[in-house]
């Protein structure tokens, strides 16, 4: 509650000057702390610092001791005993320091509050003048607008001289770059269908229907890069009721009902893993769309467009199930030349 | 003030520890002239607040990523060279696995601390992001980014970027299963970039997907490019608010020509020191109790699986999230046979990107509409400021919604409601949502606006009701001291943009009118609607038709006392009687 600082209020009552702005009232009063008025209260606030400090010595303490005597074992029991007394004493270790350093600024320095004058950022006329001539002395020292030739030709050179870096590391970067691989797989016609991740063939007999298989093709082992070539030929194999296929996306691509799709999602790659008995949908977990094997894998919800290709299959001579041929449209999410 | 330290001789009976201090001291300043930097910052002012701590913890956490990780460094292995398993951890024994997966199962398992400090690194990177965001926050809704802190505006923004870019990079190089489907996404992505999609992706993996070369590259990335830009652009940061000194909020005696607070030696070196060790001690004790990134329980790299129900760091939820929503109709296939991803390109990069611009540029936006070339250095109360509020919380809605589509899956299970049905709800609440958080915003920070007006006006109810000889009863309310009063009516007046009109005085059409008839109506939508502060006049008008006279005069005309609903205490309030109206 102040009394002295209404002049503006009163000027406005007495009819001249009429200010639309209230007037700062200045800083408030400075409020002591309990500890600032009574020596007790003063002396109590530093024991507490002290103690903070002495459990930060006693946490590094612990942290060696705990290093020692809990090492992590062979199970996951010792394993999650060791990191917790670790971090619970790193914890108390820093916790120490930090509470009790700032209980001491709170608590025991000095709080009342200054104030630092403020300057505009730009620099004055004057300066601003010296820092032009100076730009203007250095120009014309160099000669720079004289000589026009010479300004193109530093331009030229600086302008020229990344490229020296830039294309060794352009030219390497992307290996071979021959995009062209994006739209083959492994998968050949008579290529077995093989069990992932064992690399074991599959005969048809052995599918049951409403049975889910993770197929690779069984000549993954032997490829220059198996993990590019399983990125691109997983397969996703069910088997259906004959009479519940309402489409193919080829004639006699089937066989027997069993139906193979290729696994990565249409989107942007995700193996579509999900796949769900009753309703003949498979679902990718990462941005849920979903494909009904029973009618070609159409996309039935999510982002997806395309269904994803179907891989035609039949049985050789023994019985298991192989490829007519690789997929006949690129696998996996959609990139600009695709379908050229 | 300070002294330098370059005065040994003035200590009155040197301590040994004194001398050697001083002697030092001496040293470094007959070699740096360290004295003059001491002499400026060492008493440097700084203002107090709970919410500028946020950027703090940006800082102090960063410090406890980069400690953690030269620690990571020196145990994990960069290399996708392929090895197998044999270890304590008995399930993924002789299992075939990269040299990057193998080293991060030693530093789990084998060495000591080696969990505690990796947990540590993840626990702080999550802390990292969500102290940029939330600093971002305040530094937009109190206005902080005004002249002449722009550039540092984009500084941060440019922080905000390379921290999403170093927690992705981070992410991936344990080269397990739950990451590499996440790199996965990443390839489909830049697959659907137009034109040079897939050689993009062949830039990135050399080669196709997955490859050889993507985690000794990420690694570059991640342990030197992207954080020696991060430590300069700190560097910079820091620079420019020692430079512009810092930003304080409203209140009597601070002005936007001064700086109020608590000098740096000794308080903000107890204080931020201190603070940097909470920091720290708190993302330890996370840490050491809560599991984070278990990659042992996801195993190996490996195309064919997948989990379901998996989630990407939160900060990368949104894009995961954007993916999630949108249709797959909108791809198609151009004349001639292109593919065009809109699918893809719209969730990834169209809505971020315009996420982030609208962030990048918002204070230019601001400056532009409100044509206002000053200085700021006292900060704005959001509510002063309705637009602006209410745009950032419209943005903030429209991410939290992307971050819970993101989340979709979970929803749906724990929920257990239709994971389509979700999506269609998203879908359209991230239309509706942003609109509409937009317009409650705004009438809140209006009616807090008019709370702050009628409170200046009338002063807080006491409670205490006294009944005239009339009969009639009136609550008498207490009058605000000066700096409750001045919270409340410092701000700045802001009216939309007046402009010339679009003829002169002859009738000839103006140059640029239409320039400027554009720049008016988008000051229009920030302005328009507003509450403008109480002004000495009114509180002097206000006293005198209602309270004052009330008080002063209801012994003689009681009839007349109707209009006044309050009675003000005039207790300490004013010397001056409320009579007089004002001119």
């Amino acid at each position: 509650m102040s009394t002295h600082d209404n002049s503006h209020e009163l000027e406005a009552r007495d009819g001249h000057a009429v200010l639309d702005r209230f007037e700062d009232p200045g800083h408030p009063e400075h409020h002591p702390r309990l500890g600032d008025l009574d020596p007790k209260a003063n002396k109590k606030a530093e024991r507490q610092v002290l103690f903070l400090f002495g459990i930060s010595v006693l946490g590094t303490i612990g942290f060696v001791v705990a290093y020692f005597a809990l090492p992590p074992g062979e199970d996951a029991e010792s394993m999650r005993a060791s990191n917790f007394a670790l971090g619970a004493a790193l914890a108390f270790a820093l916790l120490g320091i930090g509470t009790g350093a700032i209980h001491w600024a709170k608590a025991l320095m000095n709080d009342h509050e200054k104030s630092e004058e403020r300057h505009l950022q730009a620099s004055d006329a004057e300066t601003r003048e010296a820092a032009v001539q100076a730009l203007k002395d250095g120009a014309d020292d160099s000669g720079i607008s004289r000589r026009g030739a010479l300004k193109g030709a530093v331009v030229t050179a600086v302008a020229l001289f990344p490229l020296t870096i830039a294309l060794p590391l352009v030219g390497n970067i992307g290996e071979d770059w021959n995009v062209g691989k994006l739209k083959h797989t492994l998968w050949k016609k008579g290529t077995k269908l093989a069990r992932d991740p064992s690399g074991r063939p599959i005969k048809a007999s052995d599918v049951t229907i409403g049975s889910v298989f993770h197929v690779i093709p069984e000549t993954l082992e032997d490829a220059e890069h198996p993990l590019d070539e399983k990125a691109k030929a997983v397969v996703l194999l069910v088997r259906l009721d004959p009479r519940d296929i309402k489409s193919e996306q080829g004639e006699g691509w089937s066989y027997d009902g069993i139906v193979a799709f290729s696994k990565i999602c249409t989107h942007v790659g995700c193996p579509v893993a999900l796949y769900e008995q009753q309703t003949h949908h498979l679902l990718c977990p990462c941005h849920q769309s979903t494909f009904d094997v029973s009618d070609g894998a159409r996309v039935v919800f999510g982002p997806a467009k395309r269904p994803l290709p179907q891989l035609p299959i039949t049985v050789d001579d023994e019985g298991y199930l192989i490829a007519q041929s690789d997929f006949h449209e690129p696998v996996g999410p959609s990139f600009w030349e695709r379908e050229k | 003030m300070s002294t330098t330290t370059k005065a040994p001789n003035t200590t009155s009976a040197p301590t040994p520890l004194g001398r050697a201090a001083a002697g030092t001291a001496d040293y470094l300043d007959q070699r740096t002239g360290l004295g003059v930097a001491v002499k400026t910052f060492a008493r440097k002012i700084f203002p107090d607040h709970w919410s500028f701590l946020l950027g703090e913890i940006a800082l102090f956490s960063f410090v406890t990523i980069l400690i953690s990780g030269v620690f990571l460094t020196m145990f994990f292995v960069p290399s996708m060279a392929e090895t197998h398993y044999s270890g304590p951890w008995d399930s993924l024994n002789g299992v075939e696995m990269s040299e990057a997966f193998s080293s991060t199962l030693r530093l789990s398992f084998e060495v000591r601390g080696g969990l505690l400090m990796r947990q540590i690194h993840h626990w702080a990177a999550l802390i990292f992001m969500a102290s940029i965001v939330t600093h971002m926050m305040r530094v937009f809704f109190t206005g902080a980014f005004r002249k002449p802190r722009e550039l540092n505006w984009v500084v941060g923004f440019t922080l905000l970027i390379l921290g999403l870019l170093a927690g992705f990079s981070g992410y991936s190089l344990p080269d397990d299963v739950l990451s590499g489907n996440g790199l996965r996404i990443t390839d489909g992505v830049i697959k659907a970039v137009p034109i040079i999609g897939s050689y993009a992706s062949y830039f990135v993996f050399g080669g196709e997907f997955p490859g050889q070369d993507l985690i000794p590259r990420l690694f570059t990335v991640h342990v030197l490019l992207v954080p020696a830009l991060i430590l300069a652009l700190i560097g910079l940061h820091l620079l420019f608010v020692v430079l512009h000194k810092h930003t304080q909020y409203p209140g009597s005696g601070r002005k936007d020509t001064n700086v109020v607070g608590f000098p740096l030696f000794p308080i903000y070196v107890a204080k931020a020191g201190g603070y940097f060790f909470t920091v720290f001690g708190v993302i330890a004790l996370m840490a050491a109790t809560m599991s984070i990134n278990p990659v042992w329980n996801y195993g190996p790299y490996d195309p064919s699986p997948v989990s379901a129900g998996a989630q990407p760091d939160w900060y990368m939820l949104f894009l995961e999230g954007s993916l999630r929503l949108m249709p797959g109709g909108a791809e198609f296939v151009t004349w001639g046979g292109y593919t065009v991803s809109l699918n893809v390109i719209i969730p990834a990069m169209i809505v971020p990107g315009i996420l982030f611009t609208l962030l990048a540029i918002y204070p230019f936006v601001e400056a532009a509409v409100t044509g206002d070339k000053r200085e700021h250095h006292v900060l704005d109360r959001p509510r002063n400021r309705p637009f602006r509020t209410a745009f950032g919380v419209s943005l903030l809605v429209a991410f939290f919604i992307l971050v819970l589509a993101g989340s979709n899956d979970l929803i749906a299970t724990h929920f257990h409601l239709s994971i389509n049905d979700i999506t269609w709800a998203f879908r359209v609440l991230l239309f509706v949502g942003p609109w509409l958080a937009f317009v409650i915003t705004k009438r809140i920070c209006l009616g807090l606006q008019r709370k702050d007006r009628e409170l200046v006006l009338h002063g807080h109810e006491t409670g205490r009701i006294v009944r005239f000889a009339s009969g009639e009863y009136i609550e008498v309310h207490k009058p605000l001291d000066a700096h409750e009063r001045w919270l409340r009516v410092q701000h700045d007046n802001i009216r939309p943009l007046e402009i010339e009109p679009a003829e002169d005085a002859r009738g000839v059409r103006r140059k640029g009118y239409q320039l400027d008839r554009m720049r008016q109506r988008i000051s229009q939508v920030f302005y328009e609607d507003r509450v403008e502060p109480v002004t000495p006049a009114e509180l002097a008008a206000s006293h005198s038709h209602g309270e004052h006279d009330a008080i002063e005069s209801h012994a003689a005309e009681p009839a007349q006392v109707g209009g006044g609903h309050h009675l003000v205490e005039p207790e300490g309030e004013t010397t001056a009687d409320g009579r007089n109206s004002p001119a």
